[in-house]
């Protein structure tokens, strides 16, 4: 599970979080819209614990061990093998040196990268390295899933393949929490909507029936008024 | 504590596999302390000062000033992909992070001192090997105090602009005691004089390591975390 309650974060004057609170039960997925600079990396961080909030607590079962980051930036170390960025992540995660190899097989074929695993990260493209990057969030299993806008540099193909990804890790009893600008990306994923502007939520539910283009509506309103 | 060192083996393991398939930072150390070397060699004036007075400050100049290049590697190599945010979202403990960081730069500045060591002896035609034993060791301890303290202000100064220049301006005021024990020592060495005649900067090394070493391992996460 996932608590979030009371979250309060500013930079100087720029308020980021703005009393944000929700919870997150196992197969739950949570999609964050907002426009840039409405506070939906920092929220993300603070629920990694890459930042600690002014106000407020967040906090999710099995603590970092259970965590899972996708974000704008791939973490692998360009002068490594795919593989080897994968074991290194692995072994900090503590999965035990006997299954790291076999799990980075397992997470390289579902990802249909298995023929780039000895290759360095630096050779990779933009696309590929971003699919590096989803195979070293997976290594660990984590419960939960950061995602802050994933599906940047994928190809259609390569984003479709990863939105059937994500549903079968939300089916497998996983919490996503997606942050993305673009609405039309990871709605038909999520059970539950957030718009977030200047820091606070101004709408939360669940997602119900809607699909993309009502949320898209309910966004923009959302945005607009006031 | 097995986990403390785990972690901390699997962090030097990484940079010691991206310094062998770079070589940047090595060569480059290597290089600058042969180059220091050349200079005292051709920039004095022989029959002014013995080489014997001046030999003990030569060495220590030249070896703080190529390390310094080591260490500011180490947490450069971080920024690649915003690999350290990663590092601080996963459940990597931040004095194995620290304890990690230390063993790799002690790895560098120690191949940089074996580098630099025999072309000081080339260059300055000292009589190093009936003392090399002790000699290994004053090296080694004031090494570990130096490496310390830096290792944990390279982790200061990365994200800041000019960190390059800004490690050298915080970090050598605090690298003049161990500078000064190492000087005494070496010159008592290379005079053929006892080492009991300067006990007092054996333990004066020793106690700067223990400090500082200890210090730096509380410390270090108020550096890394936000």
């Amino acid at each position: 599970m996932l608590w979030a309650e009371g979250l309060r974060h500013a930079f100087g004057r720029v308020v980021a979080l703005d009393d944000v609170s929700f919870s997150l039960t196992p197969g739950q997925t949570l999609a964050i819209f907002g426009p840039n600079g409405a506070g939906k990396t920092t929220l993300l961080k603070v629920l990694a614990g890459l930042i600690r909030p002014q106000g407020g607590t967040a906090r999710v079962d099995g603590g970092r061990r259970a965590i899972g980051w996708i974000g704008h930036q791939s973490h692998l170390y360009g002068h490594l093998t795919v593989l080897e960025n994968l074991l290194f992540w692995a072994s900090l995660y503590g999965v035990p040196a006997a299954r790291r190899r076999p799990r980075a097989g397992e997470v390289l074929a579902r990802l249909a990268m298995t023929d780039r695993s000895d290759q360095p990260v630096w050779s990779l493209s933009r696309g590929l390295v971003q699919r590096a990057a989803i195979a070293k969030a997976l290594m660990h299993d984590p419960g939960v899933l950061l995602l802050d806008e994933p599906f940047t540099g994928l190809d259609l193909a390569a984003a479709a393949e990863f939105r059937a990804l994500l549903a079968e890790l939300r089916g497998a009893g996983r919490v996503l929490v997606l942050a993305t600008h673009n609405v039309d990306e990871g709605v038909e994923l999520s059970t539950h909507v957030a718009f977030q502007r200047r820091g606070r939520f101004v709408h939360f539910a669940p997602r119900g029936g809607r699909g993309a283009a009502e949320i898209a509506e309910a966004y923009r309103r959302a945005m607009t008024d006031g | 504590m097995v986990e403390l060192l785990r972690q901390a083996w699997a962090v030097a393991r990484k940079d010691l596999l991206l310094e062998f398939r770079t070589r940047t930072a090595i060569v480059s150390a290597a290089v600058f302390a042969a180059l220091v070397l050349m200079v005292f060699n051709f920039g004095r004036d022989p029959t002014a000062v013995a080489t014997i007075d001046l030999a003990p400050t030569i060495l220590w100049v030249t070896f703080t000033f190529a390390a310094m290049l080591a260490l500011n590697r180490a947490f450069q190599l971080e920024l690649e992909n915003q690999a350290l945010e990663g590092l601080l979202v996963s459940p990597l403990n931040r004095t194995s992070l620290y304890w990690g960081k230390l063993i790799a730069n002690l790895a560098f500045v120690a191949v940089v001192e074996a580098v630099g060591l025999p072309l000081f002896v080339l260059f300055f035609n000292v009589p190093v090997w009936h003392v090399l034993a002790p000699l290994v060791g004053v090296i080694a301890l004031a090494t570990l105090g130096f490496v310390a303290v830096g290792t944990l202000f390279s982790a200061l100064v990365v994200r800041t602009r000019f960190a390059e220049l800004l490690l050298v301006v915080i970090l050598l005021p605090f690298l003049v005691p161990p500078l000064m024990g190492a000087v005494q020592l070496t010159a008592r060495l290379f005079g053929g004089r006892p080492l009991s005649e300067v006990v007092g900067y054996l333990k004066l090394l020793a106690a700067y390591d223990i400090v500082f070493v200890s210090l730096a391992s509380i410390l270090f996460r108020f550096t890394v975390d936000e």
